[in-house]
């Protein structure tokens, strides 16, 4: 089967799946294992769990990269960490772009600061973006040489990667140039009614907006692409994370055939959270015991046991189906743990993560 | 006519929740329509029935007779219609004509609140056919902007159709026909937004309705266990006096334990959910995953707590 994927091959390293299946954990996890074994690595979550970030000794955490203390140590490996804020991302991105003093007048327009934080898809964008801004830093001062990358949790899997072609679609403006010149045929009917249907202020504000941006996303689209672009480059790997549930399997083999599609780099798939290690008894034989054991709390644990096999069982007639459309397809099995509330569970956790499939 | 708003952590099971409810609800002579608005196909997957469409459709039976009709609400069909009825701009020509110049997009993914101006009040024209509407709504992180029109009238048209429709809308949306239900699974995450959630709801004025917490498995075994584990010797002497291999001791200890965290953590999350001040339907985990019949059986559990009575 392979390995999914091999961290010493690596400088980027992309988590996506479905929401809750645990990207943020594994991004993490890989994060804490690398830095053991060397690597100085940057790991970007997207909505982190409270009980990873407590994991990580980083309540507070946010935009900025802030080390992990008690990894990494005598290799000369370290760990920083930093949550995604998609205004400060965008506020980033108009600076860096928007001529000499003009940068206020597009981060003080309410259609930017709405666009900024809820137009579909930014999230997505915006992930990708901090991922392009982390790479030049690493490549600037050599702070880092491995970037492991969370995604946010669109349940389809298409989100992630049509979010950018999206956004630029919008910004490079068609509707952009309709509102700019409303003389144009129909002008004067779409105004009327856009004007009507959202007020004559928002409508005022859209065209300040289209104008003041005119410039910034000259180069918004470009960007994109070029962050896009890297990704096919070698030493860039996605991991598609899923549970062993119908609805997770199937999101990831949409992922799985999308990255396939757009030639980008899948090491392979991770089914997280798998009831492991009941082959040895039944769940049939484990009911039989429990009704001959005098003990009750013995057989209570039998039964215990029985409802875990019986789940495993169920989990992997799902993981087979799941896998014998798809050879040559790398995965792995990972367990649910009762532990990964601490750097050690974490290190465990990428243990099973990175174990020969 | 009610309407019945479901809300909650990504992946909790709104959906599925949504369609129970729905079912609990049908019955002969009581028309229920069950809705969804983000395009997510999510009803269809769940009952297993064809893509819905714009247009109604019977997708399943009710609990009680009668039968459950199924819609998919698109901001972009709600703009057109909008279009048509307050200005009187007709045929797919105007709509095809507005989709090319971007109008539609932007109506419906850009301006603050329009897209969900427009799938509430397409909501509400429902909500006025029938007995009662169940709504598939989006996640918790979503649902105060989504519901909270009311919040964005200032930045619409003032006066005029749309204003007056958008009041009404709003008067409905806080108005006791309306019950927003958050869906929740005992684990960390989706009790602490559904915590976040009901406060926020709280907050906007917005009718609260139960809290489900969905996917319950039975922890009868574990409850067994929490007082104490036998030493693995014992449990070694039980297994082969079972004529098992006694070396299974550690194994199924090791998952004693799991069980007892587990255990642990859903008691601790089961309390904090009974405290939020909401009432609490439980529905259990379905083994075998979702699909119609488990759909009924859920709404089965709704009846039997007295739910939709
Ligand atoms: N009671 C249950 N027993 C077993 N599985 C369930 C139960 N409720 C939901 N599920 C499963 O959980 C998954 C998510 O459910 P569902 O699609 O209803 O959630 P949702 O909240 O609508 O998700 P989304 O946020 O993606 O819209 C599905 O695979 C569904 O089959
Ligand atoms: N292998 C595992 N065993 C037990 N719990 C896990 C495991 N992986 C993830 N979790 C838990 O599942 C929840 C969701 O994980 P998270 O990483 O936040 O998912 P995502 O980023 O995909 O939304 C968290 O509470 C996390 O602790
Ligand atoms: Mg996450
Ligand atoms: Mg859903």
């Amino acid at each position: 089967m392979g390995r999914v994927i091999r961290l010493e091959d690596l400088e980027v390293l992309v988590c996506c799946g479905a929401g809750g299946v645990g990207k943020t954990t594994t991004a993490a996890a890989l994060g804490v294992h690398a830095a053991a074994h060397g690597r100085r690595v940057v790991v970007l979550t997207v909505d982190p769990a409270r009980r990873l970030t407590q994991a990580l000794g980083l309540p507070g955490l946010g935009h900025e990269p802030r080390p992990v203390s008690g990894v990494g140590g005598a290799g000369g490996g370290s760990l920083d960490a930093s949550v995604l804020d998609m205004r400060q991302t965008f506020d980033d991105v108009v600076r860096a772009h928007a001529p000499e003093g003009t940068a206020h007048r597009v981060l003080d327009n309410p259609v930017y600061q709405t666009l900024s934080t809820s137009f579909a898809g930014t999230q997505e964008y915006m992930a990708m973006e901090r991922l392009g801004q982390l790479r030049d830093e690493a490549a600037a001062t050599g702070r880092w040489d491995l970037i492991i990358v969370d995604t946010p949790p669109s349940r389809t899997a298409l989100d992630f990667l049509d979010a950018p072609r999206r956004l630029g679609a919008f910004l490079d403006g068609r509707l952009a140039r309709t509102l700019a010149r409303p003389a144009r045929m129909g002008g004067s009917v779409l105004e009327a009614t856009l004007g009507r249907l959202v007020g004559r202020g928002l409508l005022a504000d859209v065209r300040a907006f289209v104008s003041a941006t005119d410039t910034v996303f000259v180069g918004f689209r470009d960007r994109a692409e070029a962050t896009a672009g890297r990704l096919r480059q070698p030493g860039t790997a996605f991991l598609v994370v899923a549970t062993p549930e119908r609805d997770a399997l199937r999101e990831a083999s949409y992922f799985v055939q999308r990255l396939h599609e757009d030639a980008l780099p899948l090491g392979g798939v991770v089914v997280n959270r798998v009831v492991l290690g009941t082959g040895e008894l039944s769940a049939g034989r484990a009911e039989a015991a429990a009704e001959q054991v005098s003990d009750p709390v013995v057989a209570a644990l039998l039964r215990v046991h029985a409802d875990r096999a019986d789940t495993a069982r169920r989990q992997q007639r799902l993981v087979r189906a799941f896998r014998s459309g798809r050879p040559g397809l790398a995965s792995v099995q990972v367990a649910e743990r009762p532990d990964v509330v601490d750097l050690p569970g974490l290190a465990g956790l990428a243990e099973d993560v990175l174990a020969p499939g | 006519m009610s309407l019945h708003v479901l809300t909650g952590k990504g992946g909790t099971g709104k959906t599925t929740v949504a369609a129970a409810m729905a079912v609990a609800l049908a019955a002969p002579g009581r028309r229920v329509l069950l809705v969804e608005v983000e395009g997510r196909q999510g009803i269809s997957q769940v009952l297993d029935v064809a893509p819905l469409g714009t247009e109604e459709r019977t997708v399943t039976a009710g609990l009680a007779g009668g039968e459950v009709t199924g819609l998919s609400v698109e901001p972009s069909a709600a703009f057109v219609e909008y279009l048509r009825r307050f200005y009187r701009i007709g045929g797919s020509a105007t709509g095809g004509l507005l989709r090319r110049a971007g109008v539609v997009e932007f109506a419906t993914t850009v301006a603050p609140g329009v897209r969900d101006v427009l799938l509430t009040g397409k909501v509400y024209d429902e909500v006025r056919r029938y007995d009662e509407v169940v709504l598939d709504a989006p996640p918790t992180g979503r649902i105060g902007r989504f519901l909270d029109v009311s919040r964005h009238l200032a930045d619409l048209a003032r006066v005029g159709p749309v204003h007056r429709h958008a009041r009404v809308v709003r008067d409905l949306l806080h108005s006791p026909a309306t019950r927003v239900h958050v869906v929740t699974t005992l684990e960390p995450m989706p009790v602490q937004e559904t915590t976040e959630a009901l406060a926020e709801l709280r907050e906007s004025g917005l009718p609260l309705g139960s809290v489900v917490v969905n996917r319950v498995r039975s922890l009868q075994d574990a409850a067994v266990l929490i007082d104490g584990l036998p030493t693995e010797a014992l449990v070694a002497r039980e297994l082969a006096a079972a004529r098992l291999d006694p070396a299974l001791a550690s194994s199924l200890l090791a998952g004693g334990r799991e069980a007892i965290a587990r255990w642990e953590q859903e008691h601790t999350l089961g309390a904090e959910v009974a405290g939020l001040g909401r009432p609490v339907l439980h529905l259990d985990e379905m083994a075998e995953g979702i699909g119609p019949g488990e759909v009924h059986a859920l709404a089965h559990q709704l009846r039997e707590q007295g739910w939709g009575g």
